[in-house]
């Protein structure tokens, strides 16, 4: 019994320290800033078959 | 076509024809700028805003061609480098403040179609600051471009100086959030094995292996929780002794040193309890009220800080016959200015040529457009309406009124935190006491039984820890607070519930606070044989095609669809408007479209706006305008009353309008034409009666006003500055809301006193037991958390 307990506890200390590095780049990429906005952004449909881009650089290329 | 325009919701003039093809449907709209922006997003395949929108865009301005050489200056190598940082060889960087975001489909429109940009590197809009971050290549596209884009889209971008400050407390809030999760996450875990070893302790018989496992794992995932989450606690602490001030973060870094070498200390030994899932916890906790208290002090200072934007960068200086766009900074006092209708005044000033209207609601709370001619001043950020003006500088920057006003504001908000001070010192010889009998206990204990001093000292710091005393006010007021959320009252500083509840006195701002703060028509007067529905129709067709700010109390209160059709329509800057409806030519303005101004009736209030219809300069109706109470007004009084509160109304307006409306709701204490220092001086002779003073208001003339009072409230559709310089903002816009604040400020403090009196009963009661020795740590930490509990689930009642 003990060895399984070994192995979870040495287990779930890794996966604190996953998260901790985790939260340390979401928070340092900036994920944090602004708490509001993307949960209103997920609403926006922009699947690619509207491609802005590639209209406009097809007509900047003419 | 008639009815609303598609893009930005306004009434559509009768005469107007234009219309977009979007998503195969042609949609009217009401102005060629509409029109414009409509056509780009369209021609951009940026259709899915109009889809996701929750409001509609703002009427953009026309792009004229000054508009866009004055942006070319923000390509100015000089200028820039006020806003611009290097990013890179070629790369640039720099933050703007973006107007016009309604809703977040905004951002999503500004992020897309800026991106498609040839050499924009990123972009990303923050949507609670409305501020943009955007890179760019230098040798691909340039600012002004970039700029100019974005108002083709119907925003306006202003650049934002990003001081060192805002880098400052941007890195300060990453790292607080770091340390709360490593402390959050690690506190979780820690918790496991302390259930697992206290269970095994008990029930279980654990074999002293699988313990000491336990108890190792603990040691580790607690030293980030003791080495980097608590660093702000150390760091209190020890300013505070070296400026020789106890604060509560001394005995909470000595109970978490103290608490983990001790509990290491048994770890080492292989026998004994450990503390780690007390330490942990306690660390966050704390931390997370203190990040929620942050965030909201921090909103308020951006808001402030975007105040400053009010005021124009760029302005128009005329000097020798010709026009030429300089920085407002280059202003100096004798210069001559151009200020074009509907634009902000860039300076201080007198006005030599031209006649127009100022709007200078913001910043003196005169309801009214102030009417403009040669000789008259001009205030720095107040919105020019009508006509062209030339005007000379009289000052700018520093000397302004506008900058006055926020010295004002930090001036008072400096002075604020003497009451949290106060707080502080008692916390202190709480801390004193409680450091004291920990000590003399530990003395107590070496001289009796030497081995028991850890456990002892230990349980009595534990047990006298200060959490349910600590977390007594803070839980009730979030509780409290949240429960006012749902009713759309915001809290946004903490201690403002504590004074709310001994608020015996509320200073009330007249103009959009008590009233909408919008001209309604409230009366019209025949005067010749046309009847009054014909009169208020023929009036608000005529103002159709207006932009005045009267003009939008005429049509609202005539239905679209009644409107006549108006031709020939002519606007003369301050007289009124011109057109033929139906073969007939009339005229409406002020007293000037007459050749004679005939007698009112007697019960009209000398000072009302009085707006007249004439047909060859005979009058033929008069109508009367004013700025209409809010409904809920009058029933606010009466609850106030009921309350034992007294009321008082100061206004910036001018006196027959505050006289109208305080007899119109029975207050006897009213004082009009005050400038912002009158209030101020009037608040703090209030405040020195001995008086707890609440202020209600909502423009920027108030924000020194509202910084001053013990606690202050602000209309959610108020000017920003209002709103960030308030404890409380009313974002129902429901004046009953303010009765409602009060009422719930008292039932919290009443749970407060409840919480207080448990926690210190506890503490009292609990104590002896401790230094004596009848107590476990175990036990301690059991009892600390469950009237903690008791603390938290007390102040729950008030949701």
């Amino acid at each position: 019994m003990a060895s399984i307990l070994f192995f979870l506890i040495g287990l779930s200390t890794l996966v604190f320290l996953a998260l901790a590095v985790g939260i340390w780049w979401a928070v340092k990429s900036g994920q944090f800033d602004d708490l509001e906005g993307p949960a209103q952004r997920i609403l926006m449909d922009d699947d690619d078959p509207l491609l802005p881009g590639r209209d406009r650089q097809l007509k900047d290329g003419e | 076509m008639s009815g609303d325009c598609f893009h930005c919701g306004q009434p559509i003039p009768g005469d107007v024809q234009l219309s977009v093809t979007i998503d195969g449907e042609p949609r009217a709209m009401c102005c060629r700028g509409c029109q414009a922006v409509a056509e780009a997003i369209v021609a951009n395949h940026l259709e899915d805003y109009y889809r996701h929108r929750t409001a509609p865009a703002t009427t953009p301005q026309e792009l004229v061609p000054e508009a866009l050489g004055r942006l070319a200056v923000y390509d100015h190598p000089d200028i820039q480098k006020s806003f611009v940082i290097d990013a890179g060889e070629h790369t640039r960087e720099a933050v703007l403040i973006l107007e016009g975001i309604t809703c977040a489909a905004c951002i999503w429109l500004n992020e897309r179609h800026l991106m498609q940009l040839p050499g924009v590197k990123a972009v990303s809009v923050n949507y609670a600051t409305h501020r943009a971050r955007i890179a760019w290549d230098e040798r691909e596209i340039s600012l002004s471009r970039i700029l100019s884009e974005i108002r083709l889209l119907g925003y306006d971008a202003h650049p934002y100086n990003a001081h060192a400050a805002e880098t400052l407390r941007r890195q300060r809030r990453s790292q607080d959030l770091r340390r709360l999760f490593v402390a959050g996450l690690a506190s979780a875990q820690v918790m496991m094995f302390a259930i697992a070893l206290y269970a095994g302790a008990y029930y279980y018989d654990m074999d002293h292996g699988t313990a000491q496992l336990m108890r190792w794992a603990s040691l580790i995932l607690s030293i980030p929780v003791v080495l980097y989450s608590a660093v702000p606690f150390y760091r209190a602490a020890w300013s505070g002794l070296k400026s020789r001030h106890l604060n509560m973060d001394v005995p909470v870094s000595l109970a978490v040193v103290s608490g983990f070498w001790g509990s290491a200390w048994v770890t080492w030994q292989g026998e004994g309890v450990v503390y780690f899932d007390t330490i942990t916890m306690f660390v966050f906790i704390l931390l997370a009220s203190r990040f929620l208290e942050q965030g909201a002090r921090e909103k308020s200072v951006e808001a402030a800080e975007n105040l400053l934007k009010l005021a124009p960068a760029m302005a128009t200086r005329v000097r020798d016959g010709r026009q030429e766009v300089v920085p407002v900074l280059e202003l100096a006092p004798g210069d001559v200015i151009l200020a074009r209708p509907g634009e902000a005044i860039a300076a201080d000033g007198v006005v030599v040529e031209g006649e127009s209207s100022a709007d200078e609601a913001l910043l003196t709370g005169e309801s009214r457009p102030v009417p403009k001619r040669p000789g008259d001043g001009v205030i720095a950020a107040s919105v020019n309406l009508e006509g062209p003006l030339l005007v000379r500088v009289t000052g700018v920057g520093e000397n302004t009124v506008l900058a006055g006003i926020v010295r004002l504001l930090d001036r008072a908000q400096a002075q604020k935190p003497r009451l949290a001070q106060l707080a502080d010192r008692v916390a202190g010889w709480f801390t004193l006491a409680l450091l004291l009998l920990a000590l003399a206990t530990g003395i107590g204990w070496a001289l009796v039984a030497p081995e028991r001093v850890f456990e002892i000292v230990l349980a009595v710091l534990v047990v006298t820890c200060p959490c349910a005393l600590s977390i007594a006010a803070p839980a009730a007021i979030a509780a409290a607070s949240s429960s006012l959320l749902k009713r759309g009252i915001l809290l946004t500083r903490g201690h403002a519930l504590e004074t709310l509840a001994r608020v015996d006195h509320v200073v009330l701002d007249k103009t959009g606070t008590l009233t909408h703060g919008r001209p309604w028509l409230e009366r019209v007067i025949p005067l010749g044989r046309l009847d009054e529905d014909r009169a208020r129709v023929l009036a608000a067709s005529l103002e159709q095609a207006s932009e005045h700010p009267l003009a939008a109390s005429f049509l609202a209160a005539v239905p679209a669809d009644r409107l006549l059709p108006v031709t020939a329509a002519q606007n003369t800057p301050g007289v009124g408007v011109a057109g033929t409806i139906e073969g007939v030519r009339y005229q409406l303005g002020n007293a000037r479209v007459l050749k004679t101004v005939p007698p009112l009736p007697a019960d009209v209030p000398p000072g009302a706006t009085v707006v007249w219809l004439a047909r060859d300069g005979q009058p033929l109706a008069a109508f009367l305008l004013g700025d209409r109470l809010r409904d809920e007004a009058p029933a606010l009084m009466e609850r106030l009353a009921a309350m034992g509160v007294a009321v008082t109304i100061l206004s910036g307006d001018a006196e027959p309008a505050v006289r109208h409306v305080a007899q119109a709701l029975g207050v006897r204490d009213w004082r009009a034409q005050m400038r912002p220092e009158d209030k101020l001086a009037a608040l703090q002779a209030l405040q020195q009666a001995g008086r707890v003073v609440a202020m209600v208001g909502d423009g920027v003339n108030d924000a020194p006003v509202l910084a001053a009072a013990q606690v202050s409230i602000a209309m959610g559709g108020g000017t920003q500055v209002a709103r960030s310089s308030s404890d409380i903002v009313l974002l129902s816009e429901n004046l009953l809301d303010v009765a409602r604040a009060l009422h719930t400020g008292r039932r919290a403090i009443a749970v407060m006193k409840s919480n207080f009196a448990w926690a210190v009963g506890y503490n009292l009661v609990a104590l002896p037991f401790a230094v004596l020795g009848y107590i476990p740590p175990w036990v301690a930490a059991i009892g600390m958390s469950a009237s903690s509990l008791i603390v938290v689930l007390n102040a729950l009642r008030l949701k």
